[in-house]
């Protein structure tokens, strides 16, 4: 009976925890920061489509290929204005890895933006002519991700 | 009464002595790097894999700036904070003076030109095991990159940790020149753990170390806590690390994990370096990495 309660109270909370995650209830502040996990959802998404088939996990497919630059492309390219709201840094929304720098650099991180942006797009001009193309310009992608995150991400833990 | 003072105090004296000639820094003679010419293109090579711009880059250098060696990031300890100093090719605030013995001592003894220990914030403790054919190459790719004039700073590092002397204590305690992984049966293997044990000095991060800073051989890339106080390094061997190889070398020169989700804190800036390796390189990393000791 004990335990029947007990798997019960865990299955509330872990549907709690899994509504507020989708981001649809909560402050503004959280809503943000949900929004901001899915695209970075969407970004590691479509960088593990083309990455994969960098590794050789999955064959090159030149239509899926585009179509995975093409959603990274547009996403990063899109004004991300909304999304980065003073008052969401880690530590202050639970979910949050957010830097204060973020804020406090605004014009470094804006650099950041902007550069990912473009090297997406030329990402989003090349994935398609073949496996030698996409490898020759995913770099600029891959340093993206990796020296803004250097900068304005703090640790898991 | 008085006749056991004075022979604490001969005793003391003699200890003392004694300490002072087992810290003595051990250099390298001359001979050692004579008749060895540099080749600045292999230097490359093993700048990158030693991983130098890491942390003598200055803080926040772009990938532009990664070859001016500037120095100025700092390392906290419990110990006190470390310094990196400026190594650039200038000759004053860098170390573009400096002879090829002086250059081969610092990184494979620890020892300053002017024969003081270095504190272990600088690996020499893995690159005591590189080659001096390497470090001679090494010296001849730092010597054509750019000079900086910025001055190195002071370590943050009091009293006692700041006697550089004891170091040479310390050197005898944890200083080991004895491969981790006695056995490397394959030419990748033993490639993997040259660059993993001496150039890449990954056990200086990923190894949990003692009270006095000496590492926990036993726990050898079993994890460690963040030395900035924020997190874990974490575990690199088969016990927790489940990647395949291909996933592990990707990771390498892409910093993508195989979830996509890209590498932070100092490993990002690691992996700025890896990223400049050749292909079988970071293969043979990989390889090292699944045949050591499973620890969880």
């Amino acid at each position: 009976m004990i335990k029947k309660i007990t798997a019960g109270c865990v299955l509330l909370a872990v549907t709690a925890g899994v509504a507020l995650a989708g981001g649809h209830s909560g402050t503004p502040e959280e809503k943000t920061v949900g929004a901001r996990n899915a695209m970075m959802g969407l970004y590691s998404f479509n960088t593990g489509v083309l990455g994969d088939m960098m590794k050789g996990k999955t064959d090159y497919n030149a239509a899926t290929a585009s179509a995975a630059a093409a959603q990274l492309a547009a996403l990063a390219g899109a004004d991300q204005s909304h999304l980065w709201i003073a008052g969401t840094e880690q530590g202050v929304v639970s979910g949050s890895r957010a830097k204060a720098e973020i804020w406090s650099d605004s014009a470094g991180f804006g650099t950041q933006i902007s550069s990912f942006a473009t090297a997406t797009a030329t990402l989003a001009g090349e994935a398609g002519n073949g496996l030698d193309a996409l490898k020759a310009s995913f770099g600029g992608v891959g340093a993206g991700c990796g020296s803004c995150h250097k900068a304005y991400r703090g640790p898991r833990n | 009464m008085r006749r056991i003072l004075r022979g604490l105090i001969v005793l003391a004296v003699i200890a003392a002595g004694v300490a002072w000639v087992l810290s003595a820094p051990k250099t390298l003679p001359a001979e050692e790097f004579a008749g060895v010419t540099g080749d600045a293109a292999r230097g490359e090579a093993v700048f990158w894999a030693g991983g130098c711009a890491s942390c003598h880059a200055a803080p926040g250098s772009g990938a532009e700036a990664k070859l001016v060696l500037a120095g100025g990031q700092k390392f906290p300890s419990p110990f006190g904070t470390f310094l990196a100093p400026n190594i650039s090719s200038d000759p004053s605030a860098g170390i573009g003076a400096w002879s090829v013995p002086e250059f081969g001592n610092a990184v494979l003894r620890g020892v300053s030109p002017n024969g003081a220990h270095y504190f272990p914030a600088f690996p020499y403790t893995s690159y005591n095991k590189a080659s001096v054919q390497d470090i001679v190459d090494l010296k001849a790719f730092m010597d054509v990159l750019p000079a900086d004039a910025t001055p190195s700073q002071p370590h943050e590092v009091g009293f006692p940790f700041n006697i550089r002397r004891s170091v040479g204590l310390w050197k005898l305690l944890f200083l080991n020149d004895e491969w981790q992984l006695q056995d490397a049966p394959s030419d990748q293997l033993e490639r993997g753990r040259y660059l993993v044990e001496a150039l890449g000095h990954c056990t200086e991060c990923h190894t949990a170390r003692n009270g006095l800073g000496g590492l926990e051989r036993a726990a050898w890339l079993a994890g460690a806590p963040n030395p900035d106080g924020k997190g874990r390094v974490p575990n690199i061997t088969p016990g927790a690390l489940d990647w395949v190889k291909v996933d592990i070398a990707a990771y390498l020169s892409t910093g993508f994990t195989p979830e996509y989700d890209s590498a932070g804190g100092h490993m990002a800036l690691v992996v700025e370096s890896l990223a400049k390796l050749p292909e079988e390189d970071v293969a043979a990393i990989a390889a090292y990495l699944t045949v050591i000791p499973a620890l969880p």
